[in-house]
């Protein structure tokens, strides 16, 4: 038979449109008649496929009554069943827009089914095709098949007895769910096979699933169970067999067979209903309760450093379902199942044993995993509803204080000594953690249903005067707990029950305001004070910040002004305060948690911490006290590192973010003088500003860089005027703004730094002011070994004149002729270099050639040049302009020249370790590759807004790889040939990993020489490890292993010479690795290298770590077991 | 081949935990990590049975203690334990572990291996017989020998 595809290609052309079915008919009749079974089956299958592919093609009634007519009778032709089935279908999904089949034509399709056939004798895909036909009888045409009744339904038990394979599985399920709609009369023709039919869908309870892999046939074990539950809740006629059979299942120790149970019953209580359910009732709660004991696990108490979840038991499905389901019927049928919970035996066993253990200790594992069973219980039940939360609390409640030692008779009494009497006395563990189970489901009742909270108070009159009379006591016990105990779990709950208490929603709360401010004082003497106490510390904080939270998404304008004075105030005074008492860290992790918990907090926490980073700054610029210092860095990193991204993420703050930059700035010009030695302050601030301008709207950023640059402009070390430009005057004014920035004043290099920081962060949008001066200066700074310059001139030239709209946005400056500015101060490179005639775009006057000779008079300078010119560099590089190869060629030229032939050198040959400097220029072009290549955190990254243009590192590769290879073949001195290595190494070692498996078999030699020569010197370890790491990527790829296999013998060497290197371990285990990935190359290729690989391997036996030894035992078998087993033993 | 199982049916006792290495974060690259008892352990602790299909550590024929180490002195003893007294598999057995020691362990070690007194019949034949130079290269000469060692030692390279 032809492929289905060949086939609806042939059944495509054969239908077009001039042919109409009834004529296809008529052109076909000999092969739907002929008595020969197989061309008979075929001719039929063709005309009901092309029905199927004529879905839409409108037909007349006489037509379709034709056809339905004949593919009813073919149904009774089990030699050609197939094509009748396919038919049937086709015609009985038709929409109505194209001509439906008539409810009589659906009746005899229905009766010649259930006449004719015996749809568990036939094939799988018949099978299928049956159900799919009666699928679709039921449930397109309901009001046909019904007054068939109980052949129907006879029918129907009888097809799908006994079937088994999982795609027709889910059609009888769903067959039997549509069937069952059918009959919804309890005392209808269903009602007497309501059991026949339970039986035989109970055979597949609980689902037992063993393809394989459940993707062969896109069915999972989950749909088929979901659809067998659908199938046993569909009717409430199933009750009095379904229930037993999920309550005995449900006791079975399969845990899928449980989990099946109680996801079944919560679905059959809601479709069943509740007085079907109510006589199952006794059992159901068991059998819950059971199921909560039996899967419940020993609990951890997890109070490591990060998480701080308490007690916690392990997530575990049947639990859950077991509560979900315990809800369910609680909702259903509250009265009845409360009473079982409040009369329950071994909840009342639980209870009495409470008083016995008084610390969490000393609890037996059973008695945990008991006691946390009733907890889920209460709390469950409490949650329901608000009757229930009434009945739970007024049967369990009362006990509990008494336990807590919180009873009644307290309440009336004065309340001076029994503040003793608490302190004195400690909290039992069980009591506590119900109790605090019992608020939070109260809580959490109260919360979630807020048509509640604005009804009257007295829906939940008992709970609600139970906790209003008690809050003061509990207040006051949890909080004694927290000073007294020292155990973590009494710790955990007590600040659990506070943070409870304290967030109960705003006007209905039983918790009266002054507890409120209570447990908020509480909290912060905690936070102030016990710092030491580490556990109870942070778990104070995050009560602190869920209190905060909560209040500020309920708008509860109250205790938000309570918040803010108790809590918000106190902390940024924290700050400010010159209190040494408490860890400085401790105070920034206090501010930023609360911060972070509401808007409203965090714009009153910003500007206190604003106002302490400038009042240290002050003390830093006037008194230069360096104490204050210290703490200024730690305030900037939280600032920048935890306040800003919240800020940012959390709404526009434009002001806010704003105002630091403005202010910095602002602080700077007012101080007319200072000296501040610490390096890393102003590395702090630089990042702040950083931070801050980036995540600024474009508007806020123009103005933060034109403040910024009336700073720069006024002070005196930077004469920025206008007339200052490209010519000759510049290069005067240039000459004597270097020699002046030898002694450049303190002040001066922070606001040049920080200018620089500016123009870093800043959008491609915004307008820099004045750029060519600003350019100017950056370049003759940079020349001074200013780094933050050269990575400034990176970021201009990368975001240069790309604004969203295409438009030129800096009318004073195009990006070439900014270019042009850089690239026409000649001392980059040498006098007659053909590289930099050809970049010059515009053809600028060449007249500037000695520019810079009479500043570089030694190397020393060439070297901040290079490394200024990479970030530039980089700056082209990420944006893919053409400029960046000119760029790239100067570093080569660098690379290849010899000493002496270095033009800005040529006067200062009497220099004696002109040589050594002469390398380490050479070096520093090598590590200009570097900086092209790799990302940077500090600038020109998507953070910054840098321009990056996808690809960027692979066409740099493929650009630079065709040159970069006969430069090393070609090259004749050892130096420059080293150097050449140094910077296809750093190239290749950033490329990924695919790009570099594409030219593989070329680059190997060259890798290998490059490992080679990496190998000599200890100061390149990591570049050698990341160059190997690429080669260990290449030999683990199939393609990468067909291109080493020339060279094996090579790789091998390279590879074994490695094995000994002293100065990494890492570079010795990666080789090692790359050994073992070498031993599965093609036999014959490596076996000459046998003995070579074994002797090395064998002195990495003795290697000095570990981690070496393993691999070598592994690679040393790897490769003795390529040939014939006896070795040298 | 119907062949009486010696041990026909063994105790199996529990794997220990992999003890993981706690290692330090920042460790001096030239730092020394001497061999030491637990990696010579981890070395034969995979080692199949001959006869059946656990390991030498499930059955407590090698532990951890029967394994003492002198890194200076260049010399590693072992001493393990037969399932049962007249097990003939015990030289398979030691064979296997001097293989495998041979192979995993520089060239400068010196490697005893002993059954643990009074745990087999015949105890002096078998360790000298384990300690002899020259039959334990013949041994290693027998290509079914070699084949038999080879697959008990299999599992351990994993």
């Amino acid at each position: 038979m032809a492929e289905p595809s060949q086939l609806s290609h042939l059944i495509e052309s054969f239908v077009d449109s001039s042919r109409s079915p009834t004529q296809q008919v008529r052109e076909m009749q000999m092969y739907l008649t002929t008595t020969d079974n197989i061309i008979r089956a075929r001719g039929i299958l063709l005309l009901a496929e092309v029905l199927t592919c004529l879905a839409t093609k409108p037909l007349d009634n006489a037509t379709l009554h034709s056809l339905i007519g004949f593919f009813t009778d073919r149904l009774a032709d089990w030699k050609a069943l197939r094509g009748a089935l396919v038919g049937c279908l086709a015609l009985m999904r038709r929409k109505s827009s194209a001509g439906v089949v008539t409810s009589t034509d659906a009746k005899a399709v229905a009766e010649s089914f259930l006449q004719n056939l015996q749809v568990q004798s036939l094939g799988q895909h018949d099978r299928k095709l049956c159900f799919e036909l009666l699928e679709c009888l039921l449930e397109h045409y309901p009001n046909t098949v019904t007054p068939m009744g109980d052949e129907l339904i006879y029918g129907i038990c009888e097809a799908v007895d006994s079937e088994k394979d999982p795609q027709c599985l889910m059609l009888t399920f769903h067959i039997v769910e549509v069937l069952v709609q059918l009959f919804p009369d309890t005392s209808g023709p269903f009602a007497s096979f309501a059991g026949d039919l339970f039986e035989i869908l109970s055979c597949y309870f609980p689902i037992h699933f063993t393809h394989p892999r459940g993707e062969d046939l896109g069915i999972k074990r989950d749909d088929l169970s979901r659809a067998l539950m659908l199938a046993f809740s569909s009717t409430p006629l199933f009750e009095p067999f379904a229930i037993p059979l999920l309550l005995e299942k449900l006791s079975s120790s399969l845990p899928s067979a449980k989990l099946d149970s109680l996801k079944y019953l919560s679905s059959c209580t809601s479709n069943y209903g509740p007085e079907r359910m109510a006589k199952h009732a006794r059992a159901i709660w068991l059998s819950i309760k059971d199921a909560l004991y039996t899967s419940l696990q020993e609990p951890t108490l997890s109070f490591t450093s990060e998480s701080l979840d308490g007690l916690v038991f392990q997530e575990n499905e049947i639990a859950k379902e077991a509560l979900t389901l315990l809800q369910q019927v609680i909702m259903q049928n509250n009265g009845l199942f409360l009473s079982l919970i409040v009369e329950d035996e071994d909840i009342n066993i639980i209870l009495n044993a409470v008083p016995s253990y008084e610390s969490y200790n000393d609890i037996p594992l059973q008695g945990k995993l008991k006691l946390f069973a009733a907890g889920c219980i209460l709390s469950i039940s409490t949650k329901t509803s608000v009757a229930c939360c009434n009945m739970i609390f007024e049967s369990f409640f009362p006990r509990l204080m008494e336990i807590l030692g919180l009873s009644e008779k307290n309440l009336s009494g004065d309340h001076s000594p029994k503040d003793n009497y608490l302190i004195s006395k400690r909290l039992n563990f069980g009591a506590l953690y119900l109790s605090v189970e019992l608020l939070a489901a109260c809580r959490d009742l109260i919360a979630g249903s807020t048509q509640i909270a604005c009804k009257s108070v007295s829906t939940y009159e008992t709970s609600y005067c139970m906790l209003h009379s008690f809050s003061n006591l509990l207040t006051k016990a949890f909080c004694s707990t927290l000073v007294t105990s020292h155990h973590d779990a009494d710790i955990y709950f007590g600040v659990k029950g506070l943070q409870i208490l304290a967030t109960f929603p705003g006007d209905v709360s039983p918790v009266p305001i002054s507890e409120f401010e209570n447990i908020l004082i509480t909290f912060m003497s905690i936070i102030t004070v016990n710092f030491k106490k580490t556990l109870l510390w942070r778990l104070t904080l995050k009560a602190l910040m869920n209190i905060g939270s909560f209040i500020d998404r309920n708008n509860e304008s109250e205790k938000i002004l309570i918040y803010m004075r108790i809590v918000v105030e106190k902390i940024v005074s924290l700050v400010s305060l010159d209190d040494v008492t408490m860890p400085f860290p401790l105070k920034l992790e206090a501010i930023s948690g609360i911060g972070t918990s509401g808007l409203n907090y965090m714009l009153h926490i910003i500007q206190g911490f604003e106002e302490a980073i400038f009042a240290n700054l002050s003390e830093i610029y006037v008194h230069g006290n360096l104490k204050s210092a210290k703490i200024t860095i730690w305030l900037l990193e939280c600032y920048s590192n935890k306040l800003l991204p919240w800020i940012h993420e959390n709404g526009v703050f434009e002001e806010v973010l704003l105002r630091f930059p403005i202010n910095i700035w602002k602080q700077i010009e007012s101080c007319v003088d200072f000296s501040v030695p610490e390096k890393e302050l102003l590395d702090a601030m630089m990042t702040a500003m950083k931070h801050a301008v980036a995540f600024c709207s474009e508007e806020s950023q123009n103005e933060i860089i034109q403040k910024a640059y009336n700073v720069l402009s006024s002070s005196t070390s930077f004469p920025l005027k206008e007339s200052m430009a490209l010519t000759i005057p510049f290069q005067l004014e240039g000459l004597q703004l270097t020699q002046k920035m030898d002694n450049l004043s303190c002040r001066d290099e922070w606001i040049l730094s920080l200018f620089a920081s500016v123009v870093i962060a800043v959008r491609p949008q915004t307008h820099i002011p004045n750029v060519k001066v600003i350019l100017n200066l950056f370049i003759t700074t940079l020349l001074k070994g200013h780094v933050p310059a050269a990575q400034a001139l990176g970021s201009i030239v990368n975001k240069f004149g790309k604004s969203s709209t295409g438009s030129e946005i800096s009318s004073d400056c195009t990006l070439e002729e900014a270019l042009d500015i850089i690239f026409q101060l000649k001392l980059w490179t040498h006098q007659d270099n053909g590289a930099l005639l050809r970049c010059s775009v515009t053809g600028s006057e060449m007249g500037h050639t000695d520019l810079c000779q009479a500043v570089v008079n030694n190397k020393l300078p060439q070297i901040l040049a290079i490394t200024g010119l990479s970030w530039i560099g980089k700056g082209l590089l990420l944006r893919g302009h053409d400029k960046v190869k000119d760029v790239t060629m100067i570093f080569l030229e660098c690379l290849l020249s010899n000493g002496n032939a270095l033009p800005l050198s040529q006067h200062s040959l009497e220099n004696s370790c002109e040589q050594d400097l002469h390398a380490s220029v050479m070096k520093s072009a090598a590590d200009a590759f570097r900086i092209l290549m790799s990302d940077s955190e500090v600038c020109l990254n998507r953070k910054f807004h840098a321009i990056i243009r996808p690809l960027y590192k692979q066409r740099f590769f493929s650009t630079m790889m065709p040159i970069l290879r006969p430069l090393i073949m070609k090259s004749d001195s050892l130096l420059s040939r080293s150097m050449l290595y140094g910077a296809f190494a750093h190239i290749i070692s950033e490329t990924p990993l695919v790009a570099v498996l594409g030219e593989a078999k070329k680059l190997i030699p060259i890798l290998l020489d490059c490992l080679f020569m990496l190998n000599k010197d200890a100061q390149d370890k990591d570049i050698l490890y990341s160059l190997l790491l690429v080669l260990s990527g290449i030999l683990t790829d199939k393609d990468g292993q067909e291109a080493v296999v020339d060279n094996a013998h090579l790789v091998i060497n390279c590879l074994t010479g490695l094995i000994a290197y002293p100065h990494m371990m890492l570079v010795r285990e990666t080789a090692i690795q790359c050994l073992v990935a070498m031993s599965e190359l093609p036999h014959a290729r490596i076996y000459p290298m046998r003995i070579q690989v074994l002797q090395a391997i064998s002195k990495a036996l003795d290697d000095s770590r570990r981690a070496v030894r393993q691999e070598a035992v592994r690679c040393r078998q790897a490769w003795a077991s390529i040939a014939s087993r006896s070795l040298h033993f | 081949m119907v062949s009486e199982l010696i041990n026909a049916n063994p105790i199996v006792y529990e794997k220990k935990e992999r003890r993981a290495r706690s290692a330090p974060i920042a460790v001096e690259e030239y730092a020394v990590e001497p061999i030491d008892q637990q990696e010579v352990f981890d070395h034969v602790r995979d080692i199949k049975d001959p006869e059946h299909p656990y390991s030498l550590e499930e059955l407590k024929v090698i532990t951890e203690d029967a394994i003492e180490v002198d890194d200076q002195q260049s010399y590693v003893r072992i001493t393990f334990t037969p399932t049962v007294e007249h097990c003939s598999m015990a030289t398979i057995i030691g064979l296997c572990l001097r293989v495998k020691l041979l192979r995993s362990l520089p060239s400068r070690y010196k490697v005893d291996i002993r059954v643990a007194p009074g745990s087999h019949a015949s105890e002096s034949a078998v360790n000298k017989q384990l300690n002899d130079k020259e039959r334990v290269a013949a041994a290693l000469e027998n290509p079914n020998l070699v084949d038999m060692v080879d697959e008990c030692l299999a599992p351990s390279y994993d």
